[in-house]
């Protein structure tokens, strides 16, 4: 799972869960995979990332990056900037681990790089 | 035609075996890009740009491939784990996550610029277990799926409805969650090349895009009038000379032995024989 999922992602599918956002990581396994750096669809998706999340999730599944609590303004012009939110949001992938409610913390396993938000009958609202 | 979705829930039809059967039958792959193809070209996306995409009912990820294909980034959702596994043998560059759609498609407000879905609804249409609803499980998918779709998005489901009350139900349902758009049926003519696609519109209705196969649709009538004054022309009286051509013609297109026309074919003797 990357890092652009986690920050899109929520747990309301959850009966009783009202926001369910943001979910929190415990990485066991983590791999970095290449993948080409699109520059159009990161300065196209930066806008809709909640940035705070992102930076945190960052700082919990253990990746050392120098990217402050805040956006900086003019990013769309700066390829080095974009290229190391390129390579957080996109390359970084979570093969094995959890993902955690922040309202009910219920555990939703990953493993081998997928997520498993299956819902038992009494959890469906 | 077999209904998968009568043997088993989709978690438990779609096995290792059948999975396999998804990157190895050629058939079933291709049938599987064509629709893929053909839901890209119904989402109408924006040219030229990165587009965020989801897939329901992923499976395999070989309709995400044909998003690939268009430059797209593409997140996938299925809820069958052995489907999810070929997908990630396969190497596809969507990220997957293991889950049942009729619960709802978690994702923020306005993240997807369209989503996709191919061969999937109608396994939403059965009961697999006591707690479901059909409608319901619908709505929610449909409802929470308007949400996390940007403005002007649109989601595309192509899906083999078994009768006319799913059609009916999977419409309404979507209607009711607050989408625009309605049914669209490619070859409505061919029982084996018929094809159902939902087309789902966010902002506001918007002209449904043509059906293929329908070009030559229009059916030809002929009012009773017309038919009327053809048959009484047709009708030539008895024993005349145009009469007796025709139905020498008539024999020789039968290929029985006819004399050939003259002129006196047809006329009456003279007294004096």
């Amino acid at each position: 799972m990357k890092l652009l999922t986690h920050n899109l992602l929520s747990s309301k599918s959850l009966k009783g869960v009202k926001v369910g956002y943001p979910l929190r990581i415990v990485a066991k396994d983590v791999k970095i995979s290449e993948c080409e750096f699109n520059k159009e669809f990161v300065k196209k998706i930066i806008p809709k990332l909640d940035w705070k999340v992102f930076v945190n999730a960052a700082v919990e599944i253990g990746q050392t990056s120098d990217l402050s609590d805040e956006l900086i303004e003019d990013y769309e012009d700066d390829d080095d900037y974009l290229k190391k939110v390129h390579h957080l949001l996109m390359e970084v992938e979570i093969i094995n681990g959890e993902l955690i409610c922040p309202e009910t913390d219920r555990v939703f396993p990953i493993s081998a790089g997928i997520p498993n938000l299956l819902l038992n009958e009494n959890e469906v609202s | 035609m077999s209904r998968p979705e009568h043997l088993a829930p989709p978690e438990i039809f779609y096995n290792d075996d059948e999975a396999r059967k998804y990157t190895q039958n050629s058939r079933m792959i291709n049938i599987q890009l064509e629709m893929a193809e053909r839901c890209m070209e119904l989402l109408m996306l924006p040219e030229d740009e990165t587009c965020l995409l989801l897939d329901l009912g992923c499976g395999s990820g070989l309709s995400g491939s044909i998003a690939e294909d268009s430059g797209h980034i593409w997140f996938g959702m299925d809820i069958s784990g052995s489907m999810l596994k070929v997908a990630k043998e396969r190497e596809v560059e969507g990220d997957l996550l293991l889950a049942d759609i009729g619960d709802g498609v978690p994702f923020q407000p306005g993240t997807f610029d369209g989503a996709y879905s191919v061969s999937t609804l109608q396994w939403l249409c059965n009961a697999d277990k006591s707690s479901h609803k059909p409608a319901k499980r619908l709505y929610t998918l449909f409802s929470t799926l308007l949400a996390c779709l940007n403005r002007n998005a649109r989601a595309v489901f192509q899906f083999y409805p078994e009768n006319v009350h799913q059609t009916d139900l999977v419409v309404s349902q979507a209607r009711k969650a607050g989408f625009f758009g309605g049914l669209l049926v490619d070859f409505p003519d061919s029982s084996k090349a018929k094809k159902y696609f939902l087309v789902l519109m966010t902002g506001g209705a918007m002209p449904m895009p043509p059906a293929l196969g329908t070009e030559n649709s229009q059916i030809n009538y002929t009012s009773k009038r017309e038919k009327m004054t053809k048959g009484r022309a047709s009708k030539l009286v008895k024993k005349s000379r145009e009469w007796i051509l025709e139905k020498k013609e008539r024999r020789r297109r039968q290929g029985r032995t006819t004399r050939e026309d003259t002129k006196y074919t047809g006329r009456s003797r003279s007294g004096r024989f």
